[in-house]
């Protein structure tokens, strides 16, 4: 009846249970993750790391990896502040409607990226009205630089709002009224109250729509036309030069994508340590 | 500085937090607005502030009409009821962050900054916490650093929000005469909105007792205790 060895809390598992368990994650884990990881690796060096950076090093493999940093670059900062001001205004008013808004953020996640490059092409294409006349201005949109940012930007537009989101209910309104009170502008109060407290949240979201940025295939694969050298992204090439039986170069610049992506990767352990901290402290309140 | 109050009104949505309502202050009075959970004592406190608009009537200041004048320039100290402290300062930096989002003409030098911090640590006798964050203080602590915070703006008026709703009992008490004491010493007009009408005896020079966003007697406090306008009142204060 009552066994006093056995204790054990009302969700805790048998040890057989736990160990299955642990097994299944963590096979899944090494099965789904880390093997292709290693393989990625072990692909690129098959020939020696000599023959892995020679590949590394000719125009369109350099016009790649420049190709999705300035992507990167473009793409990261606007849509940090797109994240920022559609949270602000989710949070921090009440209107009708808001839970429609917060349901077409989420929008591009369920959207897929085909779909979305798609879209890009029949609002911007040269068969559209604005397209059109872009083209015809000089400012094509589709198969050239600003479409591919559109296309990605589109892609990782839901990750800074969703991480702030939450942080902005959590913590309300009351430090930015008082702030008010206390004379400052609207800006200042943005600058000195909002943004502090919502920093390690920020750089979350923008390191998780970093990793998507960089990786991201189908919707750019849609606008940009690929044209090596010119539109074609990391991902791109690593796509044309595998179907070019190409494999060292391939496997190559695949093993600088994920590099990339593990640094990101790290940055966020490291920022989810920080954030863990910050928010015991401030739940001491 | 006097403050009049001349038939508020405001409603969220369909519920009407307050019906017109109209009282004055005189100047230099510690004043408690006193009345059970909802009964509209915070709305009022906010929109005296500034931080909420009426729908209709007037909020005037020294006889100055004072109802569209911007939160920044209301000059009210206030006080809230969870504090508000920004939890990413230091105590010291809170209490400096009136003034040092002064326009740049109007901000006193940082020497005369510290100089001024310093004295209200001094006057809220916690000289030594500084340095420290806000999550590193007591309630009580937190709530004089919000005090002090707001008297750092020289402000024309002073509102606080239930200040000592969430502590003990010996801490309210030693805090009730702090504040009685503050207001003495600096004259401020003084609001506080509180639902404990011991508190509101005590401590206010005038009470307003309140019921479901009507006002249902304003009074010194032995007047409210000696003669009740109404049933309500009567329970209330014998409760
Ligand atoms: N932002 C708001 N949105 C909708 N309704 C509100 C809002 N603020 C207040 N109310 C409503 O207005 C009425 C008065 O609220 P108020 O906060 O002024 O009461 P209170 O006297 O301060 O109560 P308590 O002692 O509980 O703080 C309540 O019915 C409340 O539900
Ligand atoms: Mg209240």
């Amino acid at each position: 009846m009552s066994d006093i060895t056995t204790f054990r809390s009302a969700t805790e598992e048998t040890p057989l249970a736990r160990r299955v368990l642990i097994g299944i994650a963590a096979g899944g884990l090494g099965l789904l993750v880390f093997a292709p990881l290693i393989v990625v690796f072990a692909a690129a060096l098959q020939q020696g790391l000599a023959a892995a950076i020679a590949s590394l090093g000719n125009q369109d493999a350099l016009s790649a990896i420049k190709l999705t940093l300035i992507i990167t670059a473009i793409s990261l900062p606007l849509n940090a502040a797109f994240g920022i001001a559609s949270a602000w205004f989710i949070t921090k008013f009440d209107f009708r409607g808001k839970a429609f808004l917060i349901t077409l953020i989420d929008l591009p996640f369920s959207v897929s990226p085909v779909v979305a490059g798609l879209c890009i092409i029949l609002m911007f294409g040269t068969n559209s009205l604005v397209g059109g006349w872009l083209v015809a201005s000089g400012y094509p949109i589709v198969f050239a630089l600003p479409g591919i940012v559109l296309a990605t930007m589109f892609v990782t537009f839901p990750f800074v709002a969703r991480e702030l989101i939450p942080v902005m209910i959590e913590q309300g309104r009351t430090e930015e009224e008082a702030a008010l009170t206390l004379g400052a502008s609207g800006w200042r109060v943005f600058l000195t109250v909002t943004l502090p407290n919502i920093r390690w949240a920020l750089l979350y979201g923008v390191l998780l729509c970093n990793a998507r940025a960089m990786g991201e295939f189908g919707a750019v694969a849609v606008v940009s036309g690929k044209i090596r050298g010119q539109t074609a992204t990391m991902p791109i090439t690593i796509e044309m030069l595998y179907n070019e039986y190409l494999s060292v170069a391939a496997f190559s610049m695949a093993a600088v994508l994920a590099l990339l992506a593990l640094v990101t990767l790290l940055l966020k352990t490291a920022l989810e340590l920080r954030l863990a901290d910050q928010l015991s402290a401030s739940n001491r309140h | 500085m006097r403050i009049e109050i001349d038939e508020i009104a405001k409603s969220f949505g369909t519920t009407a937090a307050l019906h017109p309502v109209s009282f004055a202050i005189p100047s230099g009075a510690l004043v408690a607005l006193l009345g059970p959970s909802g009964s509209g004592k915070t709305t009022l406190l906010r929109i005296l502030g500034g931080l909420e608009f009426p729908e209709s009537g007037r909020v005037m200041f020294d006889g100055v009409d004072a109802t569209g004048l911007s939160v920044q320039d209301r000059r009210a100290g206030f006080v809230f009821q969870s504090y508000a402290l920004f939890r990413h300062m230091t105590v010291f930096e809170n209490i400096g962050y009136g003034l040092n989002a002064r326009p740049r003409a109007a901000r006193p030098p940082k020497a005369e900054i510290t100089r001024r911090v310093t004295k209200l640590l001094d006057l809220i006798q916690l000289p030594e916490i500084g340095a420290r964050y806000p999550s590193q203080l007591s309630g009580g602590q937190r709530q004089r650093v919000a005090l002090a915070r707001a008297l750092a703006i020289e402000p024309r008026m002073l509102l606080l929000d239930e200040p000592f709703g969430a502590l003990d009992a010996k801490v309210r008490r030693e805090l009730r005469q702090g504040l009685r004491d503050i207001h003495d010493e600096t004259g401020l007009t003084t609001v506080f909105v509180t639902h404990d009408q011991e508190e509101a005896m005590e401590l206010a020079d005038l009470v307003v007792v309140m019921s479901m966003g009507r006002i249902e007697q304003i009074g010194k406090p032995q007047d409210i205790r000696a003669r009740p306008a109404t049933d309500f009142v009567r329970e209330f204060i014998t409760v």
